[in-house]
């Protein structure tokens, strides 16, 4: 067994960017692999839904010729875990797209595993008649038509299929849809570093140098694990980890403070602690990971909810600021009679108002306005692109010439950013799924694919 | 003798975020572990306060915890709509903080 592995994360999340000065540094300390996820559920339910990725592809790009040069000169794994920012079918192809292009342009060649996390439907109502789907963060039950008017399903892959690609000799593996630290877990394991200690670690490394002061998404963070320790440690020396910032970035985007749950067991962290190492390093010791009688992983699903039209315009005429409630009843109803036929069911029609409560909503405690102008977004989500447009024509052109109590610009109500007024902003979507699914084998969902890349002849 | 402070003359940190799309976590970074210590004594950032500051019920309030190694106190909620979800307005739920910047505590 080697005495420690380490392991580089180039950034939080790929296509986000790195200094060359911190990665070259990085390789300059030897990293037994390169990995980082691609994804988050963050960006919201569009991306899964359309099958589109929420980073660009000329940034991925980027980031991936540094890290397959790196690896294959270095002899080390790439290893990239959810592909394409949400890590469905088609995110996936689009990732494994950009790897077969760059290995075409510099003629590497390579063997890759592609582990694709799509789920099909029908296993899932499978699942769920036999009862092996548990309620989670929904706090609801998962219905039979919440899948079937699901666009896409996912699952969250643990670091099993990762292990199963090392093993087939894969030095690069792109996959879909995968818990965060597992495309970063998967060479310590192998090599039977302790559990709690890769678990933690990767999920500090997935974030890339956020657990740093200052902290950044797109910045290099080596981890080296060893038998009963590990170390973070940043390669841009600009930055660096305290025990702090490392202490409070296990808080980050976390529900909890003990437990860390993922697929297969949960990372406890009551034992933990964090220990400086000189300036800019910290030993981190006493994380475990408690396994699960049953391995579950998560389904993450995006529904299409209908289509978006827009309009953005401002207000400063106090007169009408003050009365900005009893406007937007007005016009709501004025619009609902323009469209007397059309089931109200069919369409919504939201004020969102800046400068009142358009950041929080209903959380807002401060219910006074104080500003002197307010940004009011006029969104319309209906069945079809067709009839949102049509409301939100209505909607903006009735508010704009809206009578109301002691009007005195009576010249229009609203400052319309731009010409034109209503913006398209196409589907809609909302997370559908968000369960558990209990499986007998960590990897049945998630087939591998091994591909002889061939440099130019790809 | 005691004094009455404002949590942003006791925390570096307040801060909210995305657990997840269906809820919302608040992280509350004390400035030094003196401080830290003498608030989780006090007990006054609990679950009765994060209901009262954000008008949702204590059942709502799915954690309040503290960290010691971080000097941090969290508290979850559930998300009144779901991210991105049609009516939300904070897909990545980074800006629902600021009630808590309201919190003064006597120390």
């Amino acid at each position: 067994m080697e005495d420690e592995i380490r392991v580089l994360a180039p950034q939080g999340l790929l296509g986000y960017g790195f200094p060359v000065k911190s990665f070259q540094e990085a390789l300059r300390r030897n990293p037994h692999v390169i990995a980082v996820d691609g994804g988050s559920t963050d960006p919201g339910p569009y991306y899964l839904g359309a099958g589109v990725s929420f980073t660009d592809q000329l940034a991925v790009k980027r980031d991936l010729e540094f890290m397959l040069e790196a690896a294959l000169d270095k002899g080390i794994p790439l290893i990239i875990g959810t592909a394409g920012g949400a890590g469905g079918k088609p995110h996936l192809d689009w990732n494994v797209d950009i790897v077969k292009e760059i290995a075409k342009e510099r003629d590497y060649s390579f063997l890759m595993a592609v582990i694709s996390a799509e789920i099909n439907k029908d296993v899932i109502f499978k699942k769920l008649t036999d009862g092996k789907i548990r309620t989670f963060e929904t706090r609801k039950e998962l219905k039979a038509e919440d899948v079937s008017r699901s666009t896409r399903i996912v699952a969250q892959m643990g670091v099993e299929p990762f292990l199963k690609a090392l093993d087939a000799g894969a030095q690069v593996i792109v996959a879909g849809r995968a818990y965060d630290p597992a495309c970063q877990a998967a060479v310590p394991l192998k090599h039977g570093f302790d559990c709690g200690l890769v678990m933690h670690m990767c999920k500090i490394l997935e974030c890339g140098a956020i657990a740093c002061v200052p902290g950044t998404a797109s910045d290099c963070l080596l981890g080296t694990i060893r038998k009963d320790h590990f170390i973070v440690e940043p390669t841009n020396s600009d930055r660096r980890c305290t025990e702090v910032s490392v202490a409070a970035h296990t808080l980050y985007e976390k529900g909890n403070t003990d437990f860390l749950p993922g697929p297969g067991g949960a990372i406890d962290l009551r034992q933990v602690k964090f220990e400086q190492m000189g300036d800019r390093a910290v030993k981190v010791s006493g994380s475990r990971f408690i396994k699960d009688d049953v391995y579950a992983i998560k389904l993450e699903g995006a529904a299409r909810v209908g289509f978006r039209t827009i309009s953005i315009a401002g207000a400063r005429c106090p007169k009408m600021i003050s009365q900005i409630d009893s406007i937007i009843t007005g016009v709501k109803e004025r619009v609902q009679e323009n469209f007397i036929t059309v089931p109200t069911t069919d369409y919504q029609t939201i004020f969102h108002i800046y400068g009142k409560n358009g950041v929080m909503g209903d959380l807002e405690p401060e219910k006074t306005i104080r500003s002197h102008e307010l940004g009011i977004v006029i969104e319309v989500v209906a069945k079809t692109q067709e009839l949102a447009n049509a409301i939100c024509s209505v909607a903006r052109s009735v508010m704009l010439h809206f009578g109301y109590p002691g009007r005195i610009a009576t010249a229009g109500n609203l400052a319309f950013l731009y010409s034109p007024s209503d913006l398209k902003a196409g589907e809609v979507y909302e997370f559908s799924v968000y369960h558990l699914m209990e499986v007998t084998d960590s990897c049945e969902m998630f087939p591998m694919e091994l591909i002889k890349v061939r440099g130019n002849l790809s | 003798m005691s004094k009455r402070y404002s949590i942003t003359e006791l925390a570096d940190v307040i801060r909210s975020k995305n657990a997840g799309p269906f809820e919302l976590t608040f992280d509350i970074i004390f400035r030094d572990f003196k401080t830290y210590y003498e608030v989780k004594e006090k007990g006054v950032i609990n679950k009765a306060l994060i209901a009262k500051l954000y008008r949702i019920t204590e059942d709502e309030v799915l954690t309040l915890a503290t960290f010691d190694p971080a000097k941090a106190i969290k508290a979850t909620i559930v998300r009144p709509l779901s991210s991105g979800g049609i009516g939300e307005t904070d897909v990545y739920g980074s800006q629902q903080h600021a009630p808590l910047l309201s919190i003064e505590i006597e120390l």
